[in-house]
């Protein structure tokens, strides 16, 4: 039954609003009115699983899957965690999707304009599920920071993109992951639209040294927290709960 | 001080940003190689049961403009109303029928679109059925976090006049937003489904 429970509500306060002046694009692309509170009926309780099938060999490795001449420029990282859910529990099979630029903060897609050179050797793209325990890891370089066109001089800090799947759609959740002692952090627009300090700071990855790979990569932990659901007996499961 | 719940927070969400097919679609930006084809693309098959209809429209912001940068996600039952998930316990649903589905907006026009089959009817939590229904999830650069809405067919009016979920919508307009709208493209029921994420007919959004 543990498995059954309705998702406890999302913390909206925790999460960014959608309209963050400071964040331009967001000004035309925010609702203006209150979202309508469903809850979770079987639409949302359910989602798709991705099995371990569709994922290839190189799937979690960055440094090697785009690779066409050597590897890419950049400091060698290995990226890894655990997917828990809000009751602290691990959360396996769920599909971790990551990009991210190269180590000159260059994206390697059309419409990006950034002067710095396109590297090779790296494609920017990556994918993981993760095992029993939560667990998932990736091999990559640190994306380098970049500007953008927001105010006349905004820098996103280094950050690699996550997409999570978990058990249901209900935990659908996109984010970014940042580099512990990174001082840009603190001068973005995109991650202030977050709130909460406290709650920025989850999204900062920590250097891991016991992770490192001596002569090799250093590594970095990144923990990411699901929605959790409830596991009573008693749940009340009438029309306005 | 009481004891500790022992409860972590929800990791907070970022906006999926420009480049977000990067990481979901990298096939359509042009970075091949890395694997065969993009997640998400073809919802149906040979051996699919149900209805084949194509559902469509564009994502469109405050100033009326559609957006040419987001992301679509798609979930929904099968043509009997089961969902192919291990949270689904009331059934096995058609295993040839996966029930999500993913596309870009269209680089040019904005459009997104989708072939896949018209989903049963699932019950609401007190057993009540809801109309049938695809639950729809958009990112993009300038959207901090995902937004949810469901895509109803307007031309299920008593079994969206039934709906728990429609019925809480007071405001007929409001709730119209919700409906697709039928046409036919190639011999194929094609319901239109428009997304406004602001300003005057505003689609409804969910806190799920």
């Amino acid at each position: 039954m543990s498995d059954q429970g309705s998702f406890y509500q999302r913390d909206r306060g925790w999460h960014p609003p959608a309209y963050t002046p400071q964040y331009k694009t967001s000004v035309l692309r925010s609702p203006q009115h209150a979202l309508l509170s469903l809850g979770n009926t079987l639409s949302e309780m359910t989602g798709p699983v991705f099995g371990h099938d569709k994922l290839g060999p190189l799937d979690n490795d960055l440094i090697r899957n785009y690779a066409r001449t050597g590897d890419p420029i950049g400091q060698r990282i290995i990226v890894h965690g655990r997917v828990l859910d809000e009751n602290a529990r691990p959360v396996p099979g769920a599909l971790l999707e990551f990009w991210q630029a190269n180590a000159g903060g260059r994206y390697r897609h059309r419409r990006e304009g950034y002067i710095a050179a396109i590297d090779p050797n790296f494609g920017g793209c990556g994918r993981a599920i993760t095992d029993h325990e939560g667990r998932y890891e990736f091999r990559t370089i640190k994306p380098g920071a970049y500007p953008w066109p927001n105010g006349v001089n905004d820098w996103r800090p280094a950050h690699i993109h996550f997409s999570v799947f978990g058990q249901a759609f209900a935990q659908r959740l996109i984010t970014q992951m940042y580099f512990e002692g990174d001082p840009m952090i603190w001068q973005c627009p995109i991650v202030s639209t977050i709130p909460d300090r406290a709650a920025i700071e989850q999204l900062i990855a920590a250097l891991d040294r016991s992770g490192t790979l001596p002569m090799d990569a250093l590594a970095y932990k990144f923990d990411i927290v699901l929605r959790g659901r409830r596991s009573t007996l008693f749940e009340n499961r009438m029309e306005g709960n | 001080m009481a004891q500790s719940l022992d409860q972590l927070k929800e990791s907070p969400s970022q906006t999926a940003g420009p480049y977000v097919h990067i990481g979901t679609n990298p096939n359509w930006v042009e970075i091949t190689g890395v694997w065969e084809a993009d997640l998400g693309l073809v919802l149906v098959g040979p051996e699919t049961r149900g209805e084949r209809i194509i559902i469509k429209g564009r994502v469109i912001d405050g100033a009326g403009a559609p957006l040419r940068d987001a992301l679509v996600e798609i979930w929904q039952a099968d043509a009997a109303g089961f969902y192919n998930s291990p949270q689904e316990r009331r059934g096995k649903a058609d295993p040839h029928f996966v029930g999500w589905g993913r596309q870009p907006t269209d680089g040019t026009t904005g459009e997104y679109r989708f072939e896949t089959i018209k989903p049963g009817r699932v019950p609401f939590t007190d057993g009540r059925p809801m109309a049938p229904h695809i639950t729809i999830w958009i990112v993009a650069r300038g959207i901090n976090i995902g937004l949810h809405t469901r895509l109803y067919f307007a031309d299920e009016e008593v079994a969206n006049a039934e709906c728990p979920v429609l019925g809480r919508i007071d405001n007929n307009a409001r709730r119209n937003t919700l409906l697709a709208s039928r046409g036919e493209e190639n011999g194929l029921p094609a319901y239109t489904f428009d997304i406004r994420l602001q300003g005057e007919g505003e689609t409804v959004f969910f806190d799920i």
